[in-house]
């Protein structure tokens, strides 16, 4: 019993942890002639999709509209991203070690904001993709930008695209909240 | 869609009792040869569904393959053989042409006759689909992945590859039986001294690693004319046998002068007992010459090699090897059920069918029940082999398959009909007529151990009125008949490509998850690819120009290209770079005197133009891949032969 909010922060650093195996986020392209659809995973450390080549076949479609090719090895937070990860680990295990009430709240207010920070960055690029289109794309049309959703669906021309997050991303999450069980469940007495 | 399928059917069943309550002639609705029920609702695959079955039909005169699904009939794809096919290119690009090379020389066309799928004890397996080339003898292997032809053989010292190319239990090996016996190795004799000069061959041929398909050996036989085939499988496993006619060996006028004999035979071989011959050197080394043809998907190329030589069998010096057993008149179909106990034979000018058994033959071998020899093949008495008799009642069988109920079909040519009938009481229990003249008959897996019993195609010879008329030519008539029940039901008519004179049918889950969507770039070791489409560029080589260029929606790189000369020999290697799903991209030239392209996402496909004026000559993609399909194109500049345009190219300049 007075071991349960260290078990807890434990799980919160591997549930961290797992993003080095695991997909953050998804966004998935439905279309016509795409019954199966076409989707996307964002790594902490690079982007794949569901068949080798999902990023040369989004390229294709998007080239259309104007929208910029998308290369991983030219997006700075997929080289960067994988030391913030390893940091935050880092620094839950401490807590972990010293097993102090505050440093279990500190963690999770600095992790919960870097992750917001992250989801910030990340509309960042989708406003930057979605508007910044080519001045020579084949097809123009007049107010029409191609932002895909922060979360959710929404319909881009002939595809419905779908943004939410992947299985490293829910885990991620479940282990934030577990951080904060371990601040909640922490007994009062026993202060060291 | 079962679900509905079971509503509508008893749908109809409430209505057929309904009614029939009401009136007696109700009833005779289930005399018509449609029956009773909803056959719409059988063989309706509603949109966007799967049929259940491939079926694998051959285009006989148009050297092809069709593929059709089953229950709907409906047409897939057209899959070029023995026969250029300027849709895709095939033997019209530089990649494929060799694969129709011959010791003849380039043939652009062959009589494509019975598809045989490959097998895996016994059962067929869907990875190869092999097929006869019934003119220039030759046997294809398609494969399932790609569902391309990639690999031809021609077959020495053969006249007319007919009994071919059925496959043993594991696709140890395909056969190849000569259908007209010719001079054994070819040379110039009267035509009279037939009975002396001509002699027939039976091939065997390794079929079952890709890309080194051979003639292991040959069995030097009578010179009659040898029809069809098949393996034994299960306890005649190592067994095949071919149906003969002409067993008078006549040379002319042979619709009377080949229908005499009452009995020809068939040929029974020991293939286990030529390998152990062919082991210990038992065997002569006699000249050929032939071509093997293997289409690389990894170079996306053919190359084309002549062979020489073949390993020769001859029966007087290798007891055991082959036997005879005679069959009533001029047998056709040699067909072995799924237990391969039994061999039953059609003989085509008689109403009987013929059953042997395998069990008696090998005790009459043991007990050499033998009626004199042939060339030194024992023939084995007739009444030692044979096992019953079907007595039809109907005209001129020829070809027997199974359902794996206990039951065979066979179908009859002059009386125009199939006839259902028990295995082991030889009884009739079923017959349904044919619109017209029904030649051969498939159920899926009908000639394997496991038959999936439940659908019967009949390819019909003759159409008619079948169909709204198109003229003198009329698209052959097959015929779906529901097979699942006590009697057959006719379901469907559909037309067919060509003349199909066999199928194959196969379920299609056994397919269909390993058919291929894309080639890999990273696989495409094509010589004159291009994998990036920053490499590409224009070489000259004497009057030879290679143009190195890439597609991908929607253009060509480069799409202007100047320093071509009349007089050169432009070739254009084109890899398309795509690596998505069904987005090939075609290529076609104005003037080109050959096919347009049509590349497959990561394949690299080659055309040969040879510019004969000067001009600005444009070229085009012909597969509709995108919203900007009409704007993928491109223009060639084209100079005197004598002139110093320099060559250059760009893209978007
Ligand atoms: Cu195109």
């Amino acid at each position: 019993m007075k071991q349960l909010p260290r078990l807890f922060m434990l799980l919160a650093v591997l549930l961290t942890m797992q993003l080095f195996l695991f997909p953050m986020w998804s966004i998935t392209l439905v279309a016509p002639q795409y019954p199966d659809g076409i989707t996307m995973f964002i790594w902490i450390d690079r982007i794949t999709g569901d068949t080798e080549y999902t990023l040369q076949n989004i390229n294709i479609l998007n080239h259309y509209v104007g929208m910029k090719y998308i290369e991983p090895d030219s997006i700075p937070e997929l080289q960067y991203f994988k030391y913030v990860v390893l940091a935050i680990s880092l620094l839950g295990m401490g807590a972990l070690i010293a097993n102090r009430k505050y440093l279990y709240l500190s963690w999770f207010i600095l992790v919960a904001l870097l992750g917001a920070l992250g989801i910030y960055d990340f509309y960042l690029w989708e406003y930057d993709y979605g508007h910044n289109l080519s001045e020579t794309a084949p097809i123009k049309i007049p107010g029409m930008v191609y932002q895909p959703p922060l979360i959710g669906t929404k319909m881009l021309l002939n595809f419905e695209a779908t943004s939410l997050p992947a299985t490293g991303g829910w885990l991620f999450g479940t282990g934030l909240m577990l951080s904060l069980v371990a601040f909640l469940t922490y007994p009062k007495t026993s202060r060291r | 869609m079962k679900k509905s399928g079971k509503i509508l059917s008893f749908l109809a069943l409430a209505g057929f009792l309904f009614y029939g309550c009401q009136n007696n002639a109700g009833q005779k609705a289930t005399t018509t040869p449609i029956g009773n029920g909803d056959a719409a609702s059988q063989v309706y695959v509603p949109p966007g569904e799967h049929d259940e079955f491939y079926a694998f039909l051959s285009g006989g005169f148009s050297g092809q393959v069709t593929v059709y699904g089953l229950p709907s009939g409906r047409l897939f794809k057209i899959i070029p053989v023995f026969s250029q096919d300027a849709e895709k290119a095939w033997g019209y690009n530089e990649e494929t042409k060799p694969m129709l090379e011959t010791s003849f020389g380039f043939i652009p066309w062959d009589d494509a006759h019975h598809p045989e799928l490959s097998q895996t004890n016994g059962v067929p397996d869907g990875r190869w689909l092999f097929i006869n080339g019934n003119n220039t003898p030759r046997v294809a292997r398609i494969d399932l992945g790609t569902f391309e032809t990639t690999e031809i053989l021609e077959i020495p010292n053969s006249g007319g590859n007919h009994s071919s190319p059925f496959t043993t239990e594991n696709s140890e090996y395909i056969v190849a039986g000569t259908r007209f016996s010719v001079p054994y190795p070819q040379t110039d004799v009267a035509i009279n001294s037939y009975k002396e000069n001509f002699k027939g061959a039976l091939s065997f041929i390794k079929a079952d690693e890709p890309g080194s398909m051979d003639v292991s050996f040959q069995i030097l036989v009578p010179g009659y004319d040898y029809d069809l085939a098949h393996s034994g499988k299960g306890k005649s496993h190592g067994w095949t046998f071919f149906t003969s006619y002409n067993t008078e060996e006549s040379h002319t006028l042979k619709e009377v002068n080949a229908s005499q004999n009452d009995k020809d035979f068939i040929a029974a071989i020991n293939w286990k007992k030529a390998e152990e011959y062919i082991a210990a050197g038992n065997f002569k080394e006699m000249p050929a010459r032939y071509a093997h043809n293997y289409y690389n998907e990894e170079t996306h190329m053919a190359t084309s090699e002549m062979k020489e030589n073949v390993k020769v069998l001859i029966p007087s010096e290798c007891p055991g090897l082959i036997y005879y057993l005679p069959t009533p008149k001029s047998p056709h179909g040699v067909d072995v059920d799924p237990t391969g106990s039994y061999i039953v034979g059609a003989g085509k000018l008689s109403a009987d069918i013929t059953v042997h058994s395998f069990d008696k033959m090998i005790a009459a071998i043991e007990s050499q029940a033998f009626d004199g020899e042939i060339d030194g093949i024992p023939v084995l008495k007739f009444d030692a082999v044979v096992e019953g008799a079907v007595q039809s009642g109907g005209l001129g069988p020829l070809h027997t398959e199974f359902d794996g109920n206990g039951y065979a079909y066979t179908t009859f040519f002059i009386s125009s009909e199939v006839v259902k009938w028990k295995i082991g009481t030889w009884e009739v229990v079923d017959r349904v007529p044919c619109y017209y003249s029904v030649g051969h008959l498939m159920i899926p897996g009908g000639d394997s151990k496991k038959p999936w019993g439940k659908y019967l195609v009949a390819m019909n010879k003759i159409t008619k009125d079948r169909y709204l008329p198109t003229g003198p030519e009329l698209a052959h008539s097959a015929q779906l008949y529901d097979i699942s029940g006590d009697k057959m039901k006719l379901i469907l008519d559909f037309p067919t490509m060509g003349e199909p004179h066999y199928a194959q049918g196969i379920a299609a889950d056994v397919i269909k998850d390993r058919s291929k969507k894309i080639y890999p770039l990273e696989e495409n070791h094509h010589p004159h690819a291009t994998l990036k489409e920053d490499q590409v560029r224009v070489e000259r080589n004497g009057n030879e120009v290679h143009i190195y260029m890439t597609c991908i929606r929607s253009h060509f790189a480069p799409d202007n290209i100047e320093g071509v000369k009349v007089g050169d020999k432009v070739y254009l290697h084109v890899t398309n770079l795509e690596q998505d799903w069904d987005t090939p991209h075609g290529v076609s030239i104005m003037g080109a005197n050959t096919s347009e392209l049509l590349i497959m996402p990561g394949q690299t496909e080659t055309l040969l133009w040879e510019p004969k004026f000067e001009g600005v000559i444009p070229f085009y993609c012909t597969d509709f891949c995108s919203a900007l399909h009409q704007e993928m194109q491109g223009y060639i500049r084209v100079s005197a032969a004598d002139a110093n345009t320099e060559l250059s190219w760009s893209l978007g300049e």
